[in-house]
């Protein structure tokens, strides 16, 4: 249950539940309803979603990108909000829409509209629905992870730690390199491993050096990196995204868990 | 030097596997991102002074033609000669010929990476004319045959056990007992060696930060003194310069100056700041007789047009490098030329050509680290990004992940076929992995999985999860 500073609040939003979380990790995307909707939204989820586009975008094919995003675009016409448990993809949508159609005088005014309607999660808590506390509880030492896209594009960096500082039991400890990439990049992961398998590497005993149990983050994809390496070490800091923490919803496995633990 | 960008793999390769290079990157990463964020600290307005010269260069680019034209008029006005040449080859005759006119035998250097893009060195061995660095970092890379592997610091991969190494084998007239452990030695034998270069060398070659257009000056910032010697002590000095490091006025270096060396080393400026006008006057007290200026472009009036136009603000200070987590990862030798690290990843197509660089742009997280210190903010990601559409235009990206990120595309165009084959595939692999709650090897992800775990999904998609439940579309 999460205080909300004004209950007369009925917006509607739109969720986007992100690629990754919808094949990955629902739990997110069911996290972020909860928060939304304890926060007096109704969401409702258009099922002509697949993903922001960023994979085609971020590899230069400029045709798709624009196809994708016009899907995007037309889907989430008419919501108050659209939000989005990513830092990276909220910032897709509201940075880099409008600059794919800054010649097209048809698409360039819907792509602004949606950009400005377009929050990260945590972002939209705070900012726009002006929430001050969660009423979650999460007994563990935790650090945050800044994910870069959210961090550099969106100004992502008070707004997951106010949050989540006033989840009961939950402790944050800074890391020394909290701001630092951690190598995930998308496909750069694949195309590269093994320079993101090295800074994958330094990332974590950098966040393992915190001697905290928890490694808490906004963007799955670097999430699944960093799990992903820290369960090849057999490390066992646990993974999770700021909103299952938030939501209280850690009942889960946390990423890279088994429930055979 | 040939450039070894089209083998990026190998290069990385070698890069990660070498312990002494490892070693020198943990310092890097960690050592100059220190000292800028306290010079930065230290200055409130080093935002404001970042946004004035962002301002100051693009006037320049705006009106670079103008600045060049005034640049020479005012060199000329003060004795100089000043030889516009449009590529590496050009230049590099150029230079000869004004050696072979002042009969040289050797020429001293100080730093510069235009003389790096041309090959300077190289081509006047081959031509019979002994050149000498003279900035501790270069001699050592030169004794060493490489190039550099950082803008500033060519030669952090070395460490002083393998510069005492070079040292011995190179200056074989000194005592090959000496102890040359302590860094203060290695400094005093490079000074006592290089001292008697300077003073028999017939022409100086030296780089310029910056070329003054209303004095018809040029300008070098370095922490030797190295510099100055190289240009004031022989007969001929040779600038070499790329057409955009022209600014208007004296003032305008001063903004420059006040955001360059902060950027890199944390200095509020470098320790010599040498501007040089014209030769010797006839009540000078020393400075050559000649004073040249080879104006480089070098694919830069075409930069100019395009969309790189703003990699031209670049001011070499090697802020990014430090900061990049594939930079400080695989060094600077693994892009294969003589640029490396965020500003290297869109200048090197620019000058080598694209097809055999290619990587270098792909070889980025997005992260925005770069841009985010840049004093002159350059949008290096976006620039990437620009060189990745003209990698997918061009065909040049291997078939398999063409055909991945067409199928991909496909599939994300469609929702509907996408969610049901997405839910399919994805309860299927949630079954297999949510117990474990990972996967230690993927035979289609073997890149992800070579070096780490790939999270198994939950299970049903949320997709079929929310439909499951009649939530709201």
């Amino acid at each position: 249950m999460v205080s909300t500073p004004n209950n007369a609040q009925s917006l509607n939003v739109g969720l986007f539940v992100t690629c990754l979380v919808d094949l990955f990790r629902p739990s997110i995307g069911f996290a972020t309803v909860k928060l939304l909707e304890d926060n007096g939204c109704i969401v409702s989820v258009p099922e002509n979603q697949t993903c922001c586009g960023q994979p085609a975008y971020n590899s230069g094919d400029q045709k798709n990108s624009i196809e994708i995003a016009k899907q995007v675009i037309s889907a989430f016409k008419g919501f108050d909000y659209v939000v989005l448990p990513s830092g990276s993809c909220a910032a897709m949508i509201s940075q880099h829409y409008p600059l794919l159609f800054k010649d097209d005088s048809q698409w360039e005014a819907p792509a602004k509209e949606l950009a400005t309607k377009t929050f990260e999660l945590t972002t939209f808590l705070t900012d726009i629905l002006k929430v001050e506390t969660v009423e979650a509880t999460f007994e563990q030492q935790a650090t945050y992870h800044d994910s870069c896209s959210g961090l550099r594009e969106l100004g992502i960096k008070n707004q997951p730690r106010k949050l989540l500082s006033s989840v009961k039991g939950l402790e944050l400890k800074e890391s020394k390199k909290a701001e630092e990439c951690c190598g995930f990049g998308g496909s750069f992961s694949v195309k590269y491993p093994k320079i993101s398998e090295r800074i994958v590497r330094d990332k974590i005993e950098d966040a393992q050096k915190t001697e905290t149990q928890t490694l808490i983050g906004g963007d799955l994809g670097c999430l699944m990196n960093m799990a992903g390496k820290l369960k090849r070490e057999n490390a066992p800091m646990e993974v999770r995204h700021v909103a299952e923490v938030l939501a209280g919803m850690t009942d889960v496995p946390a990423i890279g868990e088994g429930e055979d633990k | 030097m040939k450039p070894t960008s089209a083998n990026f793999y190998t290069n990385v390769d070698k890069a990660l596997v070498d312990k002494t290079l490892q070693k020198a990157l943990r310092k890097t990463a960690v050592g100059f991102p220190m000292l800028r964020a306290k010079a930065i600290d230290a200055l409130p307005e080093f935002d404001t002074l970042r946004d004035d010269a962002v301002t100051l260069k693009n006037d320049v680019l705006d009106n670079l033609d103008y600045y060049l034209e005034r640049f020479e008029t005012k060199a000329i006005e003060q004795g100089g000669q000043v030889h516009w040449c449009s590529d590496t080859q050009e230049a590099n005759e150029t230079v000869l010929k004004i050696c072979q006119a002042a009969n040289a035998k050797t020429v001293t250097k100080g730093k510069s990476m235009i003389g790096e893009e041309m090959g300077v060195n190289e081509y006047l061995e081959e031509h019979g004319i002994e050149p000498i660095e003279t900035d501790l970092g270069e001699y050592i890379i030169q004794l060493r045959n490489e190039p550099p592997s950082h803008i500033v610091g060519p030669a952090i991969h070395v460490p002083k056990e393998e510069v005492a190494e070079a040292f011995k084998e190179a200056h074989t007239e000194l005592d090959a007992e000496r102890s040359l452990e302590e860094p203060q030695e290695l400094l005093e034998e490079a000074r006592a060696i290089l001292r008697e270069k300077f003073i028999n060398a017939d022409v100086g070659i030296t780089g310029a930060n910056f070329l003054v257009a209303e004095t018809g000056s040029s300008a070098i910032v370095t922490n030797e003194g190295n510099g100055d010697l190289t240009q004031i002590l022989p007969r001929v000095h040779i600038v070499l310069a790329s057409i955009e490091k022209v600014v208007p006025t004296l003032e305008d270096a001063s903004t420059i100056l006040r955001v360059l060396a902060r950027s890199i080393t944390g200095q509020d400026l470098s320790v010599y700041t040498t501007f040089s006008t014209g030769p010797r006057r006839d009540d000078d007290i020393d400075g050559p007789e000649e004073f040249h200026v080879i104006l480089l472009d070098n694919g830069r009036s075409e930069m100019l047009g395009n969309e790189f136009r703003d990699m031209l603000r670049c001011i070499r200070c090697g802020s990014c490098l430090g900061h990049c987590p594939i930079y400080t990862t695989i060094g600077g030798h693994a892009y294969g030329w003589v640029y490396s690290g965020p500003m290297g990843k869109v200048l090197i197509p620019n000058l080598i050509g694209h097809e055999q660089s290619k990587h270098l742009p792909n070889a980025c997280t997005m992260c925005g680290k770069c841009e985010e210190v840049c004093p002159l903010r350059i949008p290096i990601p976006t620039m990437n990004r620009v060189w990745r559409g003209k990698e997918h235009e061009a065909k040049y990206s291997s078939r398999a992940s063409r055909i991945a990120l067409g199928f991909w595309a496909f599939m994300a165009k469609r929702p509907k076929l996408y969610h049901l084959l997405a839910g399919f595939k994805y309860s299927i692999l949630g079954k297999i992995g949510r117990k474990k709650g990972r996967f230690t090897s993927v035979p289609f992800a073997s890149a992800w999985t070579e070096g780490r775990d790939l999270p198994s999904p939950q299970g049903r998609t949320f997709q079929q999860q929310w439909s499951d439940r009649g939530g709201k579309r």
